[in-house]
Parts: C-alpha cells; sequence; structure tokens
C-alpha cells in the first residue's frame, strides 16, 4: 500500500455524479455542421491547410500544428468545408475565433489510416511526432499539447495518470475508466515506452470511483505480463484532489516549485482520457477526433456520457438530451467550481470539454449579493495552495500590486474552492483573475517602456558620438586648411611675416594627438595634411576591398527584408481573419508597404552592386574613391581662391539640386523647409563671390592671415603697383592695358554667364548685366585706341 | 437564439452565509447569559436588550447617512454580536445611559467610522468598554454579588426592580442598593494584602464557597468555554487564538503562583475561571476582522493577549485586563501578518508580507 499524503485545505462539495453514471457512453446522430477552432489548446493556433469547397475525409487533416505549442485539427466527420471564418468558441469571455466549418456528408468515411502495433520497437521522437500531428492537447481541461509535456529534457523518473475527476457533476473519465480501461492501460505503455519507462507508474484516482478502479485493476491484471509495474492508487475524495500540483502532493509527497513544471521533479502527469487518445492515434492510428463529454444537470432530461465528435455544437448535444433552456439559468461548459459559462449554445465541443452542465434555477440559483468581507479565514482554510485569500482579495481591492505578489497571486490555482466557502459570497477568484491579467498588462508595458528607453539612450548617445566625431572632423580639417595655407605663403611669396601664421599653425598641430612629432612649423602642418589624405585613401581602399562582404551584407539583409515582409502579410492576413479593427489593419498594411519598400531598396543596392562586379572589378566603385582621396589632396594644396572657387561651385550645384527638388514637390511642409534652405545657400553664395571678388584677380593671393585682410592689402598693393605702372606708361600703354583686363574680365563673366545659364542658376540676369556693360566698356575701350592710333 | 448569461466561477456555493456565522456566535453566548443571570439577576438581559436596540438604531441611523441599503446590512447581525458582547461585559444593572454610550460609541465610532463591517482595526465592543471604563470607572466596577452568597434576608432584585434601578424611574423604595453589590474575585484578591494565598482563598467567601475559583464567575466562565467549544466544533473559528491566549495565562499563571506565598499571583483556575477570561478567550479575540490572519499569526496574537491580560491584572491597575489588552494587540495584528504570511505551495519557505519584487 502506498503512503498518500494529504493536501491543505480542500473542500467537498455536493459530488452530483451519480445521475450521469446510470447509462454507458452513447453516441450522437451526425451534426449538421461541425465547427473545428484552430485553436482547441494551449499555445499557438494550428494553421488550416484546407480550402472552403475542398472535400475532407474523417481524420483528415485540416488544420497542422504551428509551432513546437501547438496540436493540429482533423475533419471528425466526411464532408464538405463550408468556409474558414470567425465563429464563437468556448471561452471565458465569449469570443469567436476563426474555425474550420465543415458541413458533414452523412457518409463518415475514414481517410486510410494506419496505426503502429510495434511501438516498443520505434523511435520515442517518432511516436512523439505522431502525437502531435493527431492533435493531441491535454483532455483534462487545459489543453497542452501532449508531445510538448511528453518530451522533457529532464529525466523522469514517475508517470502519473490523472483519474481523479474531482469536480462534480463531471464523469467522464470515470466512465472512460469503467468501460475502456484496456485502452488506457495500453496508452500509458505506450507512455512509459516515450518516456524511457520511468521507475513509478501511478494511477491515481478518488475514493468515490470504485467501479472505475476495479475496471482498471482487472484491466491492470490481464496486462501485467507487459513492461514495468503500474500501480492503481486511490485516495480520499476532496475537491481538488485532481489539480496536477495536488495530485502529484497527494501521491508523492513532493510540491512542484513555484512557476516550475512538475518535469523539474522527474514527474509527468497525464489525464486518462489523453492517455487513451495516445493509444488510438498509435496503435489505432486514428488522430483526435472525438472525446467523451458529460451531459448533465437538471435542465436536461437525460443525463449521460457521449463520445462526442470534436466540433459538435453545444445545442446539438443539448437538443438530444431534452433539454429544457427555460428552466436553465446559465450554460457552463467544464464542472460547477472551474468551468465557464457559454453565452451561445452554437459553441462546439472542443478537445478539452468534459462537461456540458445545463443546472436548473433550483440546482445553481443566482449568486446572492457579496457582504462584507470579514476575514473569517475559512478561505484560507480551504485554499489547497496556503495562500490567505481574504489578504489577496483585500489588497485586489485596494490594487496593491505589491503586496499581491508578495502573498503569491501567481500561485493561485483559481480552484474557487475560497470563493465556495466565503460566507460573505464574495466572488474572490474573479477578483484574483482581474488582479493577474493587471499585473501582467503592467509588466508588459514596463518590458515595453525599458526598451524604448533604452533605444532612446542609445540613440542619443550614438547621436553624440557622431557628432564628437564631426567636430573632431572638422578641428582637423581647420588645422589642415591652415596649415595649407601658411604652406602656400611660404611657396608662393616667401614672405617672412607668414612664419608667424605657420609657427601658430604648428603649434596647435604640436598639441593635437595626430601630430606625433612636434617638428618645425612647416613639416608639421605637411604631416598633418599628409595624414589626412593617407585616411581618405584608407576609406577608399577599405571600401574597395570588401564587395564581397558588401555584397554577403546586403544578400542577409534582404533575406531579411523578405522575411519581414512574409510576417507582416502574414499578421494581416490573421488580422484580416480575426476582423480586427480598421485602424490596426491600416498600421499592418502600412507595416507591409514599409517592408515592401524596404524589401526593394535592399534589392535596389544588391542590383547596383551586381553591376560593377561582374565586369569583376570595380572601376566606377575604386575611381570614385581614389577620385574622392585626390580630391582631398587637391583641396588640400588649393590656393584660398581655388578653394573659394569650388566652394561657389559646390553652393551653385546645391542650390540647383534645391530647386529641382523645389519643382517637383507639392507638400507645403517640405516646400518651406526647402525654401528657407535655397535662401541660406544663396546668402552664402552672396558671401563667397563677395570674397572671391575681394581676392585678387590673377596674382597669387597675399599671404595673410584672414580672407578679407588678405584681399584689402592686396588690393592695396595691386593699386599702387599699378599707380607706378601706369605713371611710367604712355597714354597708349595705359588705354591698351586697361583694355587687355577688360577683354579678361569680360570673357571670364561670359564663362560665368554660360555656366549659370547651364545650370538655370537664378544669378544669370546679374551676370548677363555684367556682361553687357564689360562689352560697352570693351567697346569703349577699343574706340579710345582706336582713336589714340589714328 | 437565447443567450444565456455570462457568469464568473464557481457556480456552486456553500450554503454558510455571515448572518449565520453570526447567529451560530450569538447561540453560543448561551451558556455564559444563563449562567450569569442565574448568579447575578436580571441585569445582564436588561443590558443586552437596551444594548441591541441602541446598536440596531445606531447601525441603520449610520446606513441611512452612508446611503446604503439598511436591511441588507442590518442582516449580516454584525451590530448586533457587537451589542450582545457588550452586554454580557458590562456589570448588571448598570444605568441605562451607561449601556447606551458604550454601545453607540462602539458601532458609530468604532465600527462606522472605520467603514463598517471588515473595515474596523479595533474590536468595537472592546473599544466601548474601555472608554466606559475610563470614563465612569465607579459605575464600571460596580458588581453584584452571587446569589446565594448574599447575607440573609437580601435578594436579587426583581425584573421590575431591576428595571427601575436601570431606567429612570423612581427607584424601589424596598431596596438597598449596597446590600447586593460587592467585589469580583479578581478585585478581591487584588487587595489581599500579606495573606498566603491559600489563607486569603479560606477567609474570602468567594473563593472559599466556589467549587473550582471565584463563586458564581467559575460557572460564567465555564458556559462561556461550553459556547466556544461548541463554535469551534462548528469550525467558526480556528482553536489557534483561544488556545494560545489561554496557553499564555496558565503558564505566567503557574510561573507566578510562587507556591501561594503572600506576594502570589493567584493560581492558574482563578485566572482562568475568573472575570472576562473566556468570554475573551472565545467571543472576543476570536473575532477576525481585528485579529490576526494566518494560523501562526493567531497564535501570536493570542499569546500576545493572555500575556497582556496577566501582566495587567497581576501588575497593572485594573483587576482585569481582556480589553486594554485586545485593543492592544489590535493595534499589533498588522504587523504580525506582515512577518506570518504562510508558506504557499511550491515555495521553499514562507516569505513576509513587506517583499517587494521588480
Amino acid at each position: 500500500m502506498r503512503k498518500i499524503w494529504d493536501i491543505p485545505g480542500g473542500i467537498h462539495p455536493p459530488e452530483n455524479k451519480k445521475q450521469s453514471v446510470d447509462q454507458s457512453i452513447g453516441a450522437l446522430p451526425l451534426p449538421d455542421r461541425l465547427v473545428l477552432p484552430l485553436n482547441q489548446h494551449i499555445g499557438a493556433p494550428a494553421r488550416p491547410v484546407v480550402k472552403p469547397g475542398d472535400r475532407v475525409l474523417k481524420g483528415q487533416v485540416v488544420a497542422e500544428p504551428h509551432g513546437i505549442v501547438s496540436a493540429g485539427v482533423h475533419a471528425s466527420t466526411s464532408g464538405v468545408v463550408e468556409s474558414i471564418s470567425l465563429h464563437p468558441v468556448p471561452h471565458p469571455s465569449a469570443m469567436s475565433s476563426n474555425c474550420i466549418i465543415v458541413r458533414p456528408d452523412g457518409e463518415d468515411r475514414w481517410i486510410e489510416h494506419q496505426g503502429i502495433a510495434d511501438y516498443g520497437s520505434r523511435d520515442p521522437q517518432q511516436l512523439l511526432d505522431i502525437i502531435r500531428l493527431s492533435g493531441i492537447a491535454g483532455l483534462g481541461g487545459a489543453g497542452f499539447p501532449a508531445s510538448v509535456k511528453l518530451g522533457p529534457r529532464q529525466p523522469i523518473d514517475t508517470l502519473i495518470i490523472n483519474g481523479t475527476e474531482c469536480e462534480p457533476y463531471i464523469t467522464a473519465d470515470d466512465m472512460l475508466m469503467r468501460e475502456r480501461p484496456g485502452e488506457i492501460v495500453a496508452g500509458i505503455r505506450i507512455l512509459a515506452h516515450i518516456l524511457g519507462n520511468p521507475a513509478n507508474i501511478l494511477i491515481g484516482i478518488e475514493d468515490n470511483k470504485p467501479e472505475a478502479y476495479d475496471a482498471l485493476e482487472a484491466a491492470l491484471a490481464s496486462n501485467s505480463s507487459e513492461g514495468s509495474d503500474i500501480e492503481l492508487v486511490d485516495f480520499p475524495t476532496k475537491y481538488p484532489s485532481g489539480g496536477e500540483k495536488q495530485l502529484i502532493q497527494i501521491l508523492t509527497g513532493k510540491e512542484v516549485p513555484s512557476g516550475k513544471l512538475p518535469a523539474e521533479l522527474g514527474i509527468v502527469c497525464h489525464n486518462v482520457g489523453t492517455t487513451q487518445a495516445i493509444y488510438r492515434a498509435i496503435v489505432l492510428g486514428e488522430p483526435l477526433i472525438s472525446r467523451i463529454t458529460t451531459v448533465t444537470g437538471q435542465s436536461c432530461a437525460i443525463n449521460r456520457n457521449y463520445d462526442v465528435l470534436l466540433g459538435t455544437p453545444v445545442r446539438h448535444l443539448l437538443a438530444n438530451n431534452g433539454f429544457d433552456a427555460d428552466s436553465c439559468p446559465r450554460l457552463i461548459m467544464g464542472g460547477p467550481m472551474m468551468g465557464f459559462t457559454l453565452e451561445n449554445p452554437e459553441v462546439p465541443v472542443i478537445k478539452t470539454t468534459n462537461c456540458i452542465l445545463a443546472p436548473s434555477r433550483e440546482e445553481m440559483p443566482p449568486a446572492p449579493l457579496p457582504q462584507p468581507c470579514i476575514r473569517c479565514g475559512m478561505c484560507a482554510e480551504a485554499c489547497p495552495a496556503s495562500l490567505l485569500p481574504q489578504q489577496l482579495f483585500w489588497y485586489a481591492q485596494s490594487e496593491n500590486f505589491d503586496r499581491l505578489e508578495a502573498h503569491n497571486l501567481f500561485d493561485c490555482i483559481e480552484c474557487g474552492a475560497c470563493a465556495y466557502v466565503c460566507p460573505s459570497n464574495i466572488p474572490l477568484v474573479q477578483y484574483y483573475r482581474a488582479a493577474k491579467g493587471e499585473i501582467r498588462t503592467l509588466k508588459q508595458e514596463k518590458i515595453k517602456a525599458d526598451h524604448s528607453r533604452q533605444r532612446f539612450e542609445f540613440h542619443k548617445e550614438r547621436l553624440e558620438r557622431a557628432e564628437a566625431e564631426k567636430a573632431a572632423k572638422r578641428e582637423a580639417r581647420r588645422r589642415a586648411t591652415e596649415s595649407a595655407r601658411a604652406r602656400g605663403a611660404e611657396d608662393d611669396s616667401g614672405i617672412t611675416a607668414s612664419v608667424a601664421t605657420s609657427t601658430e599653425a604648428s603649434s596647435t598641430a604640436a598639441t593635437s594627438p595626430e601630430a606625433k612629432a612636434p617638428e618645425a612649423g612647416t613639416s608639421a602642418a605637411k604631416a598633418t595634411v599628409e595624414d589626412i589624405i593617407m585616411a581618405a585613401k584608407a576609406r577608399a581602399e577599405a571600401r574597395k576591398a570588401s564587395p564581397e562582404q558588401r555584397r554577403a551584407a546586403l544578400e542577409r539583409g534582404i533575406e531579411a527584408a523578405r522575411h519581414r515582409l512574409d510576417s507582416t502579410r502574414q499578421k494581416l492576413a490573421d488580422g484580416e481573419a480575426d476582423n480586427l479593427g480598421e485602424a490596426s489593419l491600416d498600421k499592418l498594411r502600412a507595416a507591409v508597404e514599409d517592408a515592401r519598400v524596404k524589401l526593394a531598396d535592399a534589392e535596389g543596392k544588391l542590383a547596383k552592386l551586381d553591376l560593377p562586379d561582374s565586369n569583376d572589378s570595380d572601376p566606377a566603385d575604386s575611381s570614385r574613391d581614389t577620385g574622392s582621396a585626390e580630391r582631398v589632396a587637391k583641396k588640400l594644396g588649393d590656393s584660398p581662391r581655388q578653394q573659394l572657387q569650388g566652394k561657389i561651385a559646390a553652393i551653385n550645384n546645391r542650390i540647383a539640386v534645391t530647386e529641382q527638388k523645389l519643382a517637383e514637390l507639392t507638400d507645403a511642409a517640405t516646400l518651406d523647409a526647402l525654401r528657407s534652405g535655397l535662401d541660406k545657400q544663396r546668402q552664402k553664395l552672396a558671401e563667397a563671390q563677395q570674397q572671391l571678388s575681394a581676392l585678387p584677380v590673377d596674382t597669387a593671393p597675399a599671404p595673410v592671415e584672414s580672407p578679407v585682410q588678405d584681399a584689402a592689402a592686396a588690393a592695396i598693393t595691386r593699386a599702387r603697383e599699378k599707380a607706378a605702372r601706369l605713371a611710367q606708361m604712355s597714354p597708349e600703354e595705359k588705354l591698351r592695358s586697361n583694355l587687355d583686363s577688360l577683354v579678361s574680365r569680360l570673357d571670364k563673366a561670359r564663362a560665368r554667364l554660360a555656366t549659370a545659364i547651364a545650370e538655370n542658376a537664378d544669378h544669370v540676369e546679374t551676370l548677363r548685366t555684367t556682361v553687357v556693360n564689360l562689352e560697352s566698356k570693351v567697346r569703349e575701350a577699343e574706340t579710345k585706341l582706336a582713336q589714340g592710333d589714328h | 437564439m437565447t443567450l444565456f448569461p455570462r457568469v464568473t466561477s464557481p457556480h456552486g456555493h456553500a450554503p454558510q452565509r455571515t448572518d449565520q456565522v453570526m447567529l451560530r456566535v450569538l447561540l453560543a453566548t448561551l451558556p455564559g447569559l444563563v449562567a450569569l443571570t442565574w448568579n447575578f439577576g436580571w441585569g445582564t438581559l436588561i443590558n443586552i436588550v437596551l444594548a441591541s436596540a441602541t446598536a440596531t438604531a445606531c447601525e441603520a441611523g449610520v446606513m441611512a447617512l452612508r446611503k446604503r441599503p439598511v436591511r441588507f446590512y442590518l442582516s449580516d447581525l454584525s451590530a448586533l454580536v457587537t451589542a450582545v458582547l457588550l452586554g454580557l461585559a458590562l456589570p448588571p444593572l448598570a444605568p441605562w445611559w451607561l449601556v447606551l454610550m458604550g454601545v453607540a460609541f462602539a458601532i458609530v465610532i468604532a465600527k462606522q467610522f472605520y467603514g463598517g463591517l471588515g473595515y474596523n482595526p479595533f474590536n468595537p465592543a472592546m473599544v466601548g468598554y474601555v472608554v466606559l471604563l475610563i470614563s465612569f470607572p465607579i459605575e464600571m466596577t460596580t458588581w453584584i454579588t452571587p446569589r446565594e452568597l448574599l447575607p440573609e434576608g437580601v435578594s436579587l432584585p426583581g425584573l421590575w426592580q431591576s428595571l427601575q434601578l436601570v431606567l429612570p424611574l423612581p427607584a424601589p423604595t424596598d431596596l438597598a442598593v449596597d446590600a447586593f453589590t460587592g467585589a469580583t474575585p479578581l478585585d478581591s484578591f487584588k487587595h489581599n494584602t500579606g495573606l498566603l494565598t491559600e489563607q486569603f482563598y479560606q477567609q474570602t467567601p468567594l473563593f472559599s464557597e466556589a467549587e473550582l475559583a471565584g463563586f458564581g464567575w467559575e460557572w460564567v466562565n465555564l458556559g462561556f468555554l461550553a459556547g466556544g467549544g461548541w463554535l469551534l466544533y462548528q469550525r467558526i473559528f480556528t482553536w489557534h487564538a483561544p488556545a494560545a491566549m489561554l496557553a499564555a495565562i496558565t503558564l505566567l499563571s503557574g510561573i507566578f503562583y510562587d507556591g501561594g506565598s503572600s506576594t502570589s499571583a493567584g493560581s492558574p483556575l482563578m485566572h482562568l475561571l475568573s472575570g472576562a477570561t473566556m468570554l475573551g478567550a472565545f467571543f472576543i479575540i476570536t473575532d477576525p476582522v481585528t485579529s490576526a490572519t494566518s494560523n501562526l499569526g493567531r497564535l501570536i496574537y493570542g499569546a500576545g493577549i493572555g500575556i497582556l491580560v496577566f501582566v495587567i491584572r497581576v501588575w497593572g491597575n485594573y483587576p482585569d485586563a481582556v480589553a486594554f489588552a485586545v485593543l492592544l494587540m489590535n493595534f499589533a495584528a498588522p504587523l504580525i501578518d506582515n512577518y506570518t504570511v504562510p508558506r504557499t505551495y511550491g515555495h521553499a519557505r514562507a516569505k513576509r508580507a513587506t517583499v517587494k519584487k521588480d
């Protein structure tokens, strides 16, 4: 005799099981349609593999498991798929969900199927796959996919078969054990084989089912030759002994650690119904298409168990049992303790439907108004988890979530024993459910908020880093320009005054980290410039060197984009199917569009990469890259004048691009932004032109510190030189030199005008006037010269 | 198509209701009430009737002011329980205004001001009692001599005479009030100066005539013990708090009995069967609203009351101390609750209620 442990708390509600065990398990006529929800289990919904109009046979897969924790769905009779659409499903919230609706053809014709008689020689994984594809989920009520439970990572030493059925009214497992004990025992042998023949195999039954106990005992006796010992254990009837955690405590004295699975203790627990379903799936090759369901309650004339095809509407079940809707105050799926009410009798029987309870008003009168909690503690006496329900209620009312968690709210199994005994009729379980939901929502929101905070901080950090890098580059460039200017001054004029500038530059360079060896001014400055050029070249090299890597990265990107597009499309389809709100659908649609654009973008990039790649080299890239290096080198070597001209050209270019954009755009906000940008560019252009015009036209740039001072000093020098020259010239020479300078200015102005016209710049008119003026001046000068000649 | 209502589980309910719990508490006071009435006359019954009327009126008045359904809240019988317990605790033949004042204070201030049934941190009956004891010490300590210890020719007042004494009616002419008032056993033991305990017991008729301890009072306490035992059997409350309180008193009085010396604190039996020990243990400290919630918490709570009762009785100014002890431990109950959360299924050890989880 095995030692039996007691569980704390527990209650003894009226059993009400006698009325439904008089008759044997019956069968029902085919319903006019079958409603097969895609999600009859815990986990991801199955994916339909049939379309409306398809003919299906009994036992044919109509939806495949999707993901690890999932179970397939099979047609429970032959017929035609009418539609795949939303239909009310068994759920406490009375929600609708996607269902495959099959119209039976009345032939009830099986698909070809074959079982495995010698499962003992098969690999457990193969059997697990069959169980998974047969759509077997826990028939005891939770609906957890059986294959997942049977494939734990931990070694299992105890297999517990749950025949407790502690809920009042329900007799489905009782009748199954009475009538089909052989199938259950055979199923246990299969489970034992899959789990590697655990040392202890126990069947737990409450002592209010002596017939079931005897039947199983007989089946075990006739089956004892095969495999290890199976121990049949009965224990005193008490609700909720049938809870998995409670049964484990009763039979082993162990407690499943909070938040963990029984497998942590080396225990796996399965319901007798699940065990029998596994037997049929493996040995007979029949998927899960029916289950035993108790139809009971005083509003039904007949109280009996049926082998019900999954998907049979509850209405059909009730109609065959003389149901009187008027006398029934509530319709319950499951037992009176943990069952939930059905609003709509059209909902189907699913894998977890062990009972349909249709009580009369006398049987289940409406609950009286709750009175204040007097903390009498009867709930704590009844709680099988040793919680303090009165404290949980107190804190749930005040939404004190910290306290609720400190009082282990999440260890509540919602058995309802506390609410059952509460003398004040407080719906305690409902408070706990609501509080649990609230806490879960808050936690999810917190995770979300944490993520976005992290993202934001990272983003900020990245921006700061980029800004710092930019600032460093600017600083380097500034320094390089200064030293270049200094060098230019030395080279061109050799004026000793520039030494001051160059030493200053070199001292700046010396303090900077790039300048490793502070030497004499010029060489230090040159070193800095060369560093920058080298860096640019290196970047170009790097870019050139890894086309394969870039290609791989792009391909990865495309793969990811494609995946994203697929999943968003799937989501959109799901959303449409689930009748989501238009707003969320729009969001999903936008996401799909976004994903599509990104994919196109990525593919475009790859194509671009492929193009030069096909020539087995990367000329465009390399030329561009070496070009940029050259540009940098050139820029740094440029005289201030050349730099300014370059700058003006660049600004002109930018203006042209902006104007083109402006012409194309219609969006007001962007338009304004572009316009103000354009104005700024023009302003810059004007400044640059002013600077340029201030510079001496032909001669080498004056070696002075700032451009303005440069220009002024140069102009003065030039004017003085000119004056000196003029003083020495004859009038004719004067006229000729004047004419030469005018012609050269005219040429330049014409060239600029041509560029401006080509670029469609808006200073064309100004330039045109300048050219016209210059032309008239040249003519005047020529006339004067001709007059002088004569 | 008919749609059925959406109702949350569980769908069944045990027949037990709050008013039935309260009714059983009221019934369980009967043996003690009979003993009180037998020994001390009509006074206690009059107290209870006055107190019940006052409590019902006060409760109804406050409920009407709070715009709550009056009948629904009266039907939980909680006000009646408070009234009866206070009526039992007050001295028989106490003046009507004393009863009224105590009950009104208990219901209106100690109970309803805190939110009504279930929300009061202090036991209303004990708050009422302590307010009276501090405000009207003479009226509150005037007790009756048990019927059978009355001197020759003196008898307890009859019903009409009692009503005349209690209510603002012309006082009975043929009655000498001083003739039938006297000290309680605890009171008289407190005034023992220098006698050995045995000697004192022999010289005082209150003890020498008694079977166990304190004439009359022993039966009152045994009556409440019987009622309490029945409530325990009915599972109205658990054994933890009463057992802990009685154990604490027994243990302490055992230690400080001191072999019955002249400085002895009195025998354990005297402490257990005198004053309000049993009324307190089974009817006052078992009030679930104001006590600790877990079983361990109730053990601590009950033991604390037992210790305080003994300490105040022996070394304090008052002959009895149940009301003070209960109120002091009412203060401590939430604190006790924080540290006595039971170990939940699947947890290696119990944790404190103040633990915060991130």
